[in-house]
């Protein structure tokens, strides 16, 4: 108990922090900030499994993200049955030409020395299997897209609940890891950074212009839930029954009938959506808590016992007879398919599926800044980094904007100065993320909770 | 005079551009590669400092035009890039000093200052976005072309034209005369040589004599007069937004690996390598097939490899092939 003392009392007083903006602002944005916190601790969780435990840097979080949520629309939007008679043979035939590739390189690879002929022969191939894979799709794709551009214009998906897109999500991520690990987990680290961030550029660059696959950047509105409908929920006898009852101390105060019936139909509107993100976080808990349960039992295993001993000595680990390779290329996996679960619950959450909004600042940067906050290789630590950098995150502005106001008191109103600095409050958060981080790496280079092995 | 017109497209579509735009990827790929070199980071702040110096440019220009300084047919940024580089140049030993020098003295390993130049980048970002506000700005005055489409066509009797922008020719004028300097100031000098003696074996270098201090210092102000004159260029040409100039980050970190990071002269032309090959890749070369080939065999569709939508998926795919066959890069940099 008392050597969790300072976990413990990290997470009351975020948790305080949460009821206090929803006794202050609202529930409903109090629950928002806290489902949001929740799918940033899962994504944390990604990264500080390849970080915080084996030491590999992945700037390419925004990548498997978006393939998550990706997963998402594919499983749960309902299949385009005329996109598929329309250009469905053509995709399915340039699948077949992209497998046929891989299979005759691999076989070159496999039974050809090393030479500059193999060499420029697998790029010869590439190039040849680019134009032919461009030549029979392009019939296809403008067809697909003809289908009712307006609404759909893509293959749609397999019509199955979004809640399986998680698991896909995961396999997505974990795909794309396997093909990059291959690539650029030899590099050193700051490479492999560099690398893995434009991999991920390149990811989000084929997701935003191939429409035929995901309507691009014309987006994906109105994705299945997995939860109930506020509209529903309004008119349900139960809930409403329910609201009543939760406020039958404020209603008995009504004497009025009429004024009585305006109350509790106000109640119930905002009941409803407050209940709706209810479950939302009732599902990302159990999320957070299985992954949280794995995450740490695998931390205290002899495997996880491997892995910070190949970060920590990468030779020495080696000499021992750890294959470091074929370990690093798994947790590269593991977290990314972590990532990918994250990438599908917000999509989950948010409804819809917009491929321009993945950008490296929101989904690469500020995980790792979370990262580093809480504490690299600290489960706990990593969980209240996601929920104490989204915190802030959120609420920067009306911080700086209270600031603002604090400071600039003595000017009048319409003074230039305080006009500009109120019209830029957006962009203090930048700031505040900035000197958070730079303070932590400064003063608290092991984070806020720091990494703790205990020897059982 | 097919034949020349297919020429003249050619130069008016790929070449002019992508001469312009490596230019500018250049400077910051050398920018890059110094930082690399010497300190030993992954400099992420990059994309953001240029937005930075640019910034001040653009302020400074602001302030020229309200006092009514201008220097006629050039834009008046260029009276305004020194002043941008003596305020940047204090920025960059600020930041140097209050946030990189304490990893640098303690031996950080070069992640952990990679991760410290992200924050860097969030402040400086915010404090462009606070400053300048996150809108798209042009700030270029003075005559726009050099030589116009149209006039071409008159002059030449051809008929496509070839349009030359001043803000083209003012850049790739400004980087060859800029890159010379630098590259004689570092293989001449004596200060350049003990820089890239520092940078090539750094305990050696201390060893004989060499100041680290000053070294670090020399490559700031160096990095500052880049990231000034770089963002310029580029905000003079195209326009100044600050979140593409963090994007621009990317490209420039490819032209520096793919030209062998630590080595300027490798970043430099890494740049062009980028450029050309972003925009080969994705132009449309269907006008051009039409007037080099007789009637019967003229393309239907546009002859694009790539739609343009992937043009910086190009530069990217570049750069993993290079890291895979020559993870040195093209003209051998440090090894990875």
């Amino acid at each position: 108990m008392r050597k969790n003392l300072n976990i413990i009392l990290a997470y009351a007083i975020m948790m305080g922090l949460i009821i206090l903006v929803g006794i202050f602002q609202s529930w409903n944005v109090a629950l928002s900030i806290f489902n949001m916190c929740l799918i940033s601790a899962v994504m944390t969780m990604g990264a500080n499994v390849q970080w915080g435990y084996a030491g590999l840097i992945n700037f390419g979080l925004m990548g498997y993200a978006a393939l998550g949520g990706l997963a998402a629309v594919l499983i749960s939007v309902n299949p385009v049955e005329e996109a598929w008679r329309a250009g469905g043979f053509d995709i399915l035939m340039c699948l077949w030409l992209i497998i046929a590739m891989i299979f005759i390189i691999r076989f070159i690879l496999k039974h050809f020395e090393k030479t500059k002929i193999r060499t420029y022969g697998i790029a010869g191939i590439i190039i040849a299997g680019i134009v032919i894979i461009r030549i029979t799709s392009e019939s296809g794709i403008e067809a697909i897209e003809a289908v009712n551009p307006a609404t759909t214009g893509f293959l749609g998906g397999l019509g199955l609940p979004i809640v399986f897109s998680w698991i896909v999500g995961a396999f997505f991520a974990a795909g794309l890891a396997f093909i990059v690990g291959k690539v650029a987990l030899g590099l050193r680290a700051d490479y492999l950074a560099i690398a893995t961030l434009l991999i991920s550029e390149i990811v989000i660059a084929i997701i935003k212009h191939e429409d035929w696959l995901a309507r691009g950047v014309k987006n994906v509105i109105g994705l299945d839930r997995p939860v109930p409908y506020e509209v529903n929920l309004q008119t349900t006898e139960w809930f409403i029954n329910l609201v009543a009852k939760f406020n039958s101390g404020k209603l008995e105060l009504i004497s009025n009938i009429a004024d009585k019936q305006a109350a509790l139909n106000q109640l119930v509107i905002e009941g409803s959506s407050v209940f709706v993100k209810l479950c939302y976080s009732g599902l990302f808990l159990i999320v957070v808590i299985a992954l949280l349960i794995v995450t740490q039992k695998a931390l205290y295993s002899p495997w996880g016992r491997m892995m910070r001993a190949i970060r920590d000595n990468e030779e020495a680990a080696n000499a021992m007879g750890k294959n470091v390779v074929k370990q690093h290329l798994l947790i590269f996996i593991l977290g990314s398919a972590i990532v990918g679960i994250a990438g599908a619950m917000l999509v989950t959450q948010d409804g819809l599926f917009t491929p321009g909004s993945y950008r490296p600042m929101r989904y690469t940067f500020l995980i790792w800044v979370m990262v580093i906050v809480g504490g690299s290789g600290n489960n706990f630590g990593a969980i209240l980094g996601g929920f104490a950098v989204w915190f802030l995150w959120i609420e920067a502005a009306p911080i700086s904007l209270f600031l603002i106001n604090l400071f600039t008191m003595g000017l009048p109103e319409t003074h230039e100065l305080k006009v500009h600095l109120t019209e830029s409050v957006p962009y203090f958060r930048y700031l505040m993320m900035g000197m958070g981080l730079l303070l932590i790496m400064r003063y608290r280079p092991k984070g806020i909770l720091p990494e703790k092995i205990e020897i059982k | 005079m097919d034949f020349l017109n297919a020429i003249i497209l050619l130069l008016n579509y790929i070449f002019v551009p992508a001469l312009t735009y490596g230019s500018q990827l250049a400077l910051g790929a050398i920018f890059v590669t110094l930082i690399y070199g010497i300190l030993r980071f992954a400099n992420f702040a990059t994309g953001d400092m240029m937005a930075f110096g640019t910034m001040v440019t653009i302020l400074i220009t602001w302030y020229f035009q309200s006092i009514g300084i201008s220097l006629g047919v050039l834009p008046t940024a260029i009276l305004a890039i020194p002043f941008a580089i003596i305020f940047m140049i204090g920025y960059m030993l600020f930041v140097d000093k209050f946030v990189f020098k304490y990893y640098r003295i303690n031996k950080s390993p070069p992640v952990q200052l990679a991760m410290v130049s992200i924050g860097v980048m969030f402040v400086t970002q915010a404090v462009v976005r606070i400053i300048i506000g996150p809108a798209d700005r042009r700030f270029f005055d003075g005559e726009k072309f050099i030589i116009k489409a149209g006039e071409f066509k008159e002059m030449t009797g051809l008929n496509e034209g070839l349009a030359i922008k001043s803000s083209q020719a003012i850049t790739v004028f400004v980087t060859l005369v800029l890159v010379s300097i630098l590259f004689w100031f570092l293989n001449k000098t004596k200060t350049g040589k003990s820089m890239r003696a520092y940078s090539d074996n750094e305990d050696l270098a201390l060893l004989s004599g060499i100041d680290p201090k000053r070294v670090v210092m020399i490559t700031w102000i160096i990095a500052g007069i880049l990231a000034t004159i770089g963002g310029a260029l580029y905000g003079l040409d195209k326009s100044f937004k600050p979140f593409t100039y963090f994007n621009n980050m990317l490209p420039i970190f490819a032209a520096a690996i793919v030209g062998g990071i630590g080595n300027p002269f490798g970043a430099f032309l890494g740049g062009y390598v980028i450029a050309f090959s972003e925009i080969f890749i994705t132009y449309a070369y269907k006008k051009f097939f039409m007037y080099i080939l007789p009637e019967s065999m003229e393309p239907e569709t546009l002859v694009q490899l790539l739609s343009t939508d992937y043009k910086f998926a190009v530069s990217f795919s570049i750069l993993v092939i290079v890291l895979l066959y020559r993870p040195n890069g093209i003209f051998k940099g440090k090894v990875l």
